[in-house]
């Protein structure tokens, strides 16, 4: 038994899961408030962390400035994107919502591809020192941002969805839409700024986990993983979003930790969450936070 | 009705026999045979290319008909299917490999494995539905192809299975031409049986779930049976497919069923139409051509003066990702209803011409 290795494996597990956290967060944001189930999550993180690349690496701006403007970006594409595809599908049955997000993840995987090719990409340096050592154990500087970020983010969402006049707007959307249409919503405004957000957020990981580990199409997987953590936070819990992202974060690597000393299987970090996600679904499908689904005749 | 050689114009059936017939008229019954009996005579003026492309359509159509089955007349959705017909590629290399088998035998078996283990990740489609089903069916698409990269035994691992031609009281299908009959004959074979399947009991109690499953409950309608049945003969067609995928090939990889081949399946129906066995080979083809027409339109601009561009001759084969992404997305946006809802309207406009207000 390697305490060690297992310690420095559910830290990792934790900083990687709150990322998880908060990449649920803009699904289940998504979701909430438009019922969309976004399939594309993962290439908002893809074009995000690309374009940010290309400010600071191309353009040659500034962290911060780069940092900003492609979070700008970002927020003008997710409306965008709503605007133009999206709205059309309000009140189409699911299977065309999910595949027209497909359909959009499959285009802007292979238009990134194209532009930036398939090799990992690196940020130029953006802090002195690589990693700081707490309590005797690594902690790579970036991966402390990355906490730092998503925790910032957390808050911000708190803060943004209990004491905001627009916050509100969103949660009556989300709960009823013809009373918050009745009392004078503008419900496309509140959907355009969900899809805005969301692909903010999401960009921000992208771009932090571009930090960590390169700027590479493998970035999209992340849209794919996030969703055992909904389904085990509750596809509508913007709190069960974080606690099933951390619990999928520690899980596959506390998996992998298991599979390297033990079962010697081989690829448990990438498909122990599902294996997870199916046990949910078959015993809990609602989740831990999720609200049950009751129907009347 | 089909003693008429002509559609009337109007619905005059006066029984469920004549609501029911697959060919509404003599007309279409003489069409059908005439173009499977023309079809048969291809191999004689259709070169090596196009036959390829035409056993791929076999292949690929009776997948994309079992996946019709499952959300377009069940209502259910599978982003799992590229991985049963990879299941179902190996399952028949191994039947035949291993326990020797003789392929014209492993093919059918194949089916009846790869749809056990339909039904055992259906298992979960009893008890949810919509999108909880499409993300658990992800899940074990990703399982399946991490068994598939695993399990040695089975699909030989990194390397991949090697699958004997087809052969039949010792001839060997091992060319494209002689393949092209075994491929032809079960295309037809399956979909007259799809056809069928969705004219009986069976079918209706599907297509009685998709239309509203509280009421086809309370009828009598076993919601996880049928459910389950679905996933089952979908799984099925996705087995036979893939089979008629290994033997034609001789070799089989873990590489190619991932997501992107279930996708590509669910565009396939979307595209032709879900809900209609004609439009699932309508959009088969279509999204067999599209690559095909991509990269000869690539081809031919590469020769002209202006269009020699290298961003655009190296990226070809990104070009033909974003065109399946783009295609998918027009047609939910623009033709929800697919390819045979087009030809629906065509036929429609002649029929009442020049009155076709």
């Amino acid at each position: 038994m390697n305490f060690e290795l297992l310690i420095q494996l559910v830290i990792n597990g934790l900083i990687v899961g709150l990322l998880y956290g908060v990449i649920g967060m803009c699904f289940v944001l998504v979701y909430k408030s438009t019922k969309i189930v976004n399939f594309a999550q993962g290439e908002f993180l893809l074009i995000g962390a690309w374009v940010c690349w290309t400010a600071l690496v191309y353009f040659e701006l500034p962290f911060l400035l780069g940092f900003v403007l492609s979070l700008c970006f970002m927020a003008a594409f997710g409306i965008l994107l709503q605007q133009i595809v999206l709205r059309p599908m309000i009140g189409e049955p699911i299977i065309s919502v999910i595949m027209i997000t497909i359909g959009l993840s499959i285009f802007f995987q292979a238009l990134m591809k194209w532009i930036f090719g398939v090799s990992a990409q690196s940020y130029p340096q953006v802090f002195d020192q690589q990693s700081i050592n707490i309590f005797g154990l690594n902690i790579e500087m970036a991966y402390l941002m990355s906490t730092a970020i998503a925790i910032v983010i957390m808050g911000a969402f708190y803060f943004f969805f209990k004491h905001s006049k627009h916050g509100l707007a969103m949660r009556a959307t989300a709960f009823d839409q013809q009373v918050a249409q009745s009392l004078g919503i503008s419900v496309k405004n509140v959907f355009a700024m969900s899809w805005g957000i969301a692909a903010t957020v999401s960009a921000t990981a992208g771009i932090v986990l571009g930090m960590v580990n390169g700027v590479s199409d493998s970035l999209s997987i992340m849209g794919i993983k996030v969703f055992p953590a909904v389904i085990l936070g509750g596809l509508d819990s913007i709190v069960g979003a974080i606690v099933g992202g951390v619990i999928v974060g520690v899980l596959e690597n506390v998996a992998e930790f298991v599979d390297s000393q033990y079962l010697h299987i081989g690829n448990m970090y990438d498909i122990a969450p599902f294996y997870v996600l199916l046990i949910i679904l078959w015993f809990k499908p609602y989740g831990l936070f999720g609200t049950k689904d009751i129907e009347r005749i | 009705m089909s003693s008429l050689t002509m559609r009337p114009c109007g619905d005059f059936r006066t029984s469920y026999k004549q609501d029911n017939t697959i060919f509404e008229t003599k007309t279409i019954r003489m069409l059908a045979i005439a173009t499977v009996l023309l079809l048969c005579t291809a191999p004689l003026f259709l070169d090596g290319y196009f036959l390829t492309l035409c056993i791929q359509i076999s292949y690929l159509g009776i997948a994309a008909l079992g996946l019709n089955i499952l959300v377009g007349f069940t209502g259910q959705i599978s982003l799992g299917h590229g991985a049963f017909f990879g299941f179902g590629a190996f399952a028949s290399a191994w039947l035949n490999t291993s326990l020797h088998i003789p392929v014209f035998l492993s093919i059918p078996l194949a089916g009846f494995l790869t749809m056990g283990v339909g039904m055992m990740f259906g298992l979960p489609a009893a008890r949810i539905k919509g999108l909880y089903l499409a993300i658990a069916t992800l899940a074990s698409q990703f399982i399946i192809e991490d068994f598939f990269a695993r399990a040695d035994w089975f699909s030989g691992g990194s390397s991949g299975a090697s699958a004997e031609p087809f052969s039949l009281f010792g001839y060997a299908f091992d060319t494209d031409q002689s393949y092209y009959y075994v491929a032809l004959f079960a295309l037809v074979f399956m979909f007259i049986w799809g056809c069928n399947l969705m004219r009986s009991r069976d079918g209706r109690a599907f297509v009685a779930l998709r239309d509203h499953y509280l009421s086809a409950e309370i009828m009598g309608i076993k919601l996880n049976k049928y459910r389950l049945l679905s996933f089952g003969v979908s799984s099925f067609y996705a087995g036979i497919g893939g089979a008629l995928y290994a033997h034609y090939l001789g070799y089989v990889s873990a590489e190619g069923f991932t997501i992107f081949m279930s996708v590509q399946f669910l565009a396939m129906i979307i595209i032709g139409g879900l809900g209609s066995i004609n439009g699932t080979l309508m959009g088969v083809i279509f999204m067999v051509f599209l690559p095909e027409v991509l990269e000869s339109g690539v081809s031919v601009l590469s020769d002209t003066q202006w269009g020699n561009i290298p961003m655009v001759v190296d990226g070809l084969a990104y070009i033909k990702e974003m065109a399946i992404g783009l295609v998918i997305i027009g047609f939910l946006i623009f033709e929800p209803e697919g390819l045979a809802h087009r030809w629906a309207q065509i036929k429609n406009y002649w029929k009442f011409y020049p009155f076709s207000y």
